[in-house]
């Protein structure tokens, strides 16, 4: 049996698709999803925001909405978009979490807030490069606990 | 006012078209210049950034190309605007025409660019063909960390006694007096600013850029760049170090067409 297809149950889907670099974290969690259409029964519209505008990640992305919505049996559309900008805001309370436990500081929120160290949770921290291993991260170290960590970028 | 692409005037068309070719142009020589670091930076954190950076801006590119192919819709996609055309295709500035040179090149070639590309992005950020629009105010939040990442090492080079600060003013001797290409004249510019694409012509974008970046070179008792020399020069007459980085960056499109990552 076909389950019933409506935004719910396509953003319950789309939740199930991590990010391909940082797995921890789902498409949803990051605030990547900006609509989701079902179309008078037909087909599936989904409007997709990349983190960045030369992510590598975004046709992968793509491929992985594509699918798993596939299973709804519906035709699907994927529009990767910049009608509106993603920006770190976007990352949910959830996804922030998830980040955190895995050892990515969350980018600062709407509060500004200091960065803090993802594992002892110090604010003695200090920017080693504004760039990283992949073009969302800055590399912190933290001189607490000596560890050196990747914060997801304020953008 | 909203316009789509069909409601252009051919000129204005035309002009959008040369516009999105120039951008994409400096974004991908640029990119394609400073990946040349990658691997022999001069610190390890300097080999991260530059491969960040060159990333970065090699996805404006693509996206800019992207654009460029939707609007013309000749049959070519953006991978063939990007490495099916000669040397003498490319339409980007002429300061993005200098070998790699070293640290001091890099720093203050970037430096130049990033200032007048700001420039250039502000004037599009509120425009009426909604696709550019909305690209840039993507590439702009970007775009900030790499002005605050070449801004430092501006001030640091320039700050410095000796050595780093005279390699930078033998750098700016060279790149400075090419540094307005990036601002110059494009044809039919003016009909951008009346379709409300760009919200000024490329004399006022030069003039905003040299006050933007006056207090810099002052308070740093570093030269103002002069006016663009040999303002008559065509965009598409490059120079042999060019000639090289085309040859290099179209290597693995000439070896297999199909290739993908």
């Amino acid at each position: 049996m076909i389950a019933a297809v409506d935004e719910t149950a396509v953003r319950a889907a789309l939740a199930e698709i991590p990010d391909p670099e940082i797995p921890v974290v789902s498409v949803v969690d990051l605030g990547m999803i900006e609509a989701v259409e079902v179309d008078g029964g037909r087909a599936i519209r989904v409007e997709l925001l990349p983190t960045f505008v030369g992510c590598p990640a975004i046709d992968a992305i793509r491929a992985a909405v594509e699918t798993r919505l596939a299973a709804f049996g519906r035709p699907v559309e994927v529009d990767v978009s910049f009608r509106v900008p993603w920006t770190s805001d976007r990352i949910t309370p959830a996804g922030r979490a998830k980040l955190r436990r895995s050892g990515f500081a969350p980018p600062p929120g709407s509060d500004r807030a200091a960065v803090r160290c993802p594992y002892c949770g110090s604010d003695r921290v200090a920017l080693d490069n504004l760039f990283g291993p992949t073009q969302c991260r800055s590399l912190f170290y933290c001189r607490a606990c000596r560890q050196p960590f990747e914060q997801f970028k304020a953008i | 006012m909203t316009a789509t692409a069909q409601d252009l005037l051919p000129a204005t068309r035309n002009a959008l078209s040369l516009l999105l070719l120039a951008m994409a142009d400096d974004e991908f020589v640029i990119g394609f210049s400073d990946s040349e670091w990658t691997g022999i930076a001069p610190l390890l954190e300097e080999d991260v950034a530059m491969s960040s950076l060159a990333q970065d801006e090699l996805g404006h590119a693509q996206a800019l190309y992207r654009l460029l192919a939707e609007l013309v819709d000749d049959g070519r996609n953006a991978d063939a605007i990007a490495f099916d055309r000669p040397p003498e295709g490319y339409y980007h500035a002429r300061l993005l025409d200098h070998p790699r040179g070293d640290w001091a090149d890099t720093i203050a070639r970037r430096f130049l660019y990033d200032t007048a590309d700001s420039v250039r992005l502000e004037a599009l950020a509120e425009g009426s063909w909604p696709p550019l629009a909305d690209l840039v105010g993507k590439i702009r939040r970007e775009e900030r960390y790499h002005l605050l990442h070449v801004g430092a090492w501006f001030e640091r080079l320039a700050a410095a006694d000796g050595e780093p600060r005279r390699r930078l003013l033998d750098a700016l001797g060279r790149l400075a007096p090419d540094a307005a290409t990036v601002l110059a004249p494009l044809p039919d510019e003016l009909g951008l600013v009346l379709a409300g694409i760009a919200d000024a012509t490329s004399d006022e974008l030069e003039a905003r850029w040299e006050a933007r970046i006056r207090p810099t070179f002052e308070r740093l008792d570093l030269p103002m760049p002069p006016p663009a020399r040999d303002p008559g020069r065509s965009r598409t007459d490059h120079s042999d170090a060019f000639r090289w980085l085309h040859g290099e960056f179209t290597a693995v499109r000439r070896l297999d067409r199909e290739a993908t990552w």
